[in-house]
């Protein structure tokens, strides 16, 4: 369960201030397929970071789960991501000099747990992302496709709520992308809240939920069980005066 | 994070960084080696120097004409003196209570020779007791008579080097050598007991100390040596023998006297504080490589910003990445610090079998201190990369560099 509301984000450039998110308001249900799309520099990829608790919103609050991560300290909102959250990116992020089963141990190797227990979910996860055959292949010896599937499964091994994908096909061609959409989609089946920022209409259309960003703010929230579309209340609110 | 898992982490990112870590290490071992060679160095000649230097018994007093004013240092090694150390001055030191035995000792050189061979050596006039103080073996024959002080006698104990020079394969005993204008039969020859302080005891010859006198036509000493009793009257002694030189002279104290723990003492102090210098010089080999892991760690930082991002979106806390820097150069500190300390001594064993005769071995408080003065400093000057690393925000460090 989200509820931001009235969430700023500013960022100075220069002498001027960029308003990446402008007074936003948004709730989001457990196991929700939202896909949020909108021209570059509309501040789609600023929310997924403030969703993802990776930066801090200037103003508004940001309720996660009945936690108000506003007033959360670093080390707790590390804490936090560690365990609620999974984040699968357009670069992949994964580290060349470890293995695919090392790439995806990572989250638990960080989290201190002990090497035995790691080792039944690490197969686990390789097993489902059927990459059991590349466990031992460096990111530089896999195809596009099998790195996101690798850069998932290091997302899905905390057993997260809330998945974060960036332009999660971006890199990838259409066959490997539509494979990697797949494995997604299956997980929210499981439960698991998918949001997917991305500029492709095709993957956007198929979440149930599609907001559409524009200048910092959500300009469109369309249901797909829902034909009538809404205008969110954000675009009604006037944008405050820049403050310094 | 484990320790195990951080350890191997850091391993691996090392390892991708070969070059860059083998360099590192060099300059961590050759700081940690330069402080652990040099102290060793250092205490090597400083017990090499102690040893020669206690020749003399613990209950041995030097006599030494002149006035030393200032307290500590050395006693002026030739003493300027308006009045000179006597033979009567040496006959009333024999008398004072505590005194076992005197050794006067006049010391010049003059020109030996026998039959065609000729050859300048280090003249020694004195008596029997000076054997026994400078712990002076005899190899053949016997050591000089026991005669009083100013009896001269033509008669010479040789060092074992200067009778091979002189006689070759013939026998010395018994024959007659020319010093100066002057021939004494030789009674005895020293034991080889090699090189003490600087003077080659082996190239000498000594003779009665009347002889020496006449020889050299002087009739000052040069130095008296005291045996004295018992240590524990060794202060006493001591007052008492620098009065009656005092008497002797009129009145006025113009000698000095040193104990050999004093002389000891001297050449320990300037010896330690040599090699604390000269191992203060190598520590700065230690902060230099602190320095290199400092800006290493730094561009290491700011290459590496992607995958900081990454493993705090992943859940590392500040903690758990500063921690991670700070592993990483401990871990260069340590293993180049072990490296730089085999280094040393594998070379020090090397000079240890190149010069047998001085004990070129570091302390162990050497090793202990190098090694430690290693790790902190890398841990102090990685502090500054690793806190810059902790507190990068996870979004601009992921958003910097779209890595693999």
């Amino acid at each position: 369960m989200i509820r931001i509301t009235q969430l700023c984000r500013e960022f100075i450039l220069g002498d001027q201030v960029v308003h990446a998110l402008n007074n936003i308001d948004l709730t989001i249900a457990d196991g929700e397929y939202i896909s949020v799309m909108g021209p570059s520099g509309s501040g789609k990829s600023t929310l997924l970071n403030i969703l993802g608790l990776l930066d801090l919103p200037t103003r508004g609050e940001y309720q996660l789960n009945d936690t108000n991560t506003s007033t959360l300290k670093e080390e707790a909102r590390a804490t936090f991501r560690r365990g609620h959250i999974g984040f699968v990116f357009q670069a992949y992020h994964l580290i060349p000099r470890l293995t695919a089963q090392e790439n995806i141990e990572l989250p638990l190797v960080l989290s201190g747990m002990p090497p035995k227990e790691r080792r039944r979910k690490v197969v686990d996860i390789l097993k489902r992302m059927g990459l059991m055959e590349r466990a031992h292949h460096l990111p530089n010896q896999l195809s596009g496709g099998q790195r996101q599937r690798v850069a998932i499964g290091r997302a899905l091994i905390m057993k997260p709520d809330l998945l974060l994908a960036d332009e999660p096909t971006g890199n990838l061609d259409t066959v490997s992308g539509s494979e990697v959409v797949n494995v997604l989609e299956s997980l929210n089946q499981e439960g698991i809240t998918l949001i997917v920022v991305t500029h492709d209409m095709e993957l956007g259309k198929r979440a149930k939920r599609q907001l559409r960003m524009v200048d910092g703010q959500i300009v469109e929230d369309k249901r797909l069980d829902d034909p009538a579309s809404k205008q969110p209340s954000a675009t009604l609110v006037a944008s405050e005066p820049v403050k310094r | 994070m484990r320790l195990a898992d951080l350890l191997l982490y850091n391993a691996k990112t090392l390892q991708r960084h070969g070059f860059r870590t083998t360099m590192l290490l060099i300059a961590m071992s050759i700081g940690v080696m330069a402080v652990n060679l040099l102290t060793g160095l250092g205490e090597g000649a400083r017990l090499f120097v102690l040893g020669e230097f206690s020749f003399l018994g613990k209950n041995t007093l030097i006599i030494l004409p002149g006035k030393k004013e200032t307290t500590g240092g050395l006693p002026p090694i030739t003493g300027e003196s308006p009045r000179d150390l006597t033979l009567a001055d040496a006959r009333a030191l024999s008398r004072v209570a505590g005194v076992a035995n005197i050794a006067p000792l006049i010391a010049g050189t003059s020109q030996v020779s026998f039959g065609g061979r000729s050859r300048e050596a280090v003249t020694i006039g004195t008596n029997v007791h000076f054997f026994s103080i400078r712990k002076l073996a005899i190899k053949q024959g016997r050591l000089l008579p026991e005669l009083p002080d100013y009896q001269a006698d033509a008669v010479c104990v040789l060092g074992a080097t200067l009778r091979k020079e002189l006689f070759g394969a013939q026998r010395a005993l018994g024959q007659w050598v020319r010093a100066g204008d002057r021939r004494f039969r030789v009674v005895g020859i020293l034991e080889d007991t090699g090189q003490s302080l600087g003077m080659d005891m082996s190239e000498i010859m000594i003779i009665p100390v009347a002889s020496a006198q006449m020889l050299f036509n002087q009739q000052g000493l040069f130095r008296i040596f005291v045996e004295v009793r018992s240590l524990t009257t060794l202060e006493q002694t001591k007052q008492r023998l620098l009065k009656t030189l005092t008497v002797q002279h009129e009145g006025e104290e113009d000698v000095t006297i040193v104990t050999q723990d004093a002389l000891l003492a001297s050449f320990d102090n300037i010896i330690k504080t040599m090699t604390l210098a000269v191992s203060g010089i190598g520590a700065i080999s230690l902060v230099v490589a602190g320095i290199l892991i400092m800006n290493v760690m730094l561009i290491s930082v700011s290459q590496r910003t992607a995958e900081i991002g990454l493993i705090k979106a992943l859940g590392a806390s500040n903690r758990t990445v500063r921690w991670l820097f700070l592993a990483e150069a401990t871990t260069m500190a340590v293993v180049g610090g072990v490296l730089g300390l085999l280094l040393s001594e594998s070379l020090l064993w090397l000079i240890r079998s190149l010069y047998p005769g001085i004990p070129f071995i570091a302390p162990w408080w050497a090793k202990v201190a190098s090694l430690s003065v290693a790790v902190v400093t890398a841990m102090v000057f990685a502090y500054l990369p690793a806190q810059r690393a902790a507190q990068l925000a996870p979004v601009e460090a992921l958003m910097s560099n779209r890595g693999t």
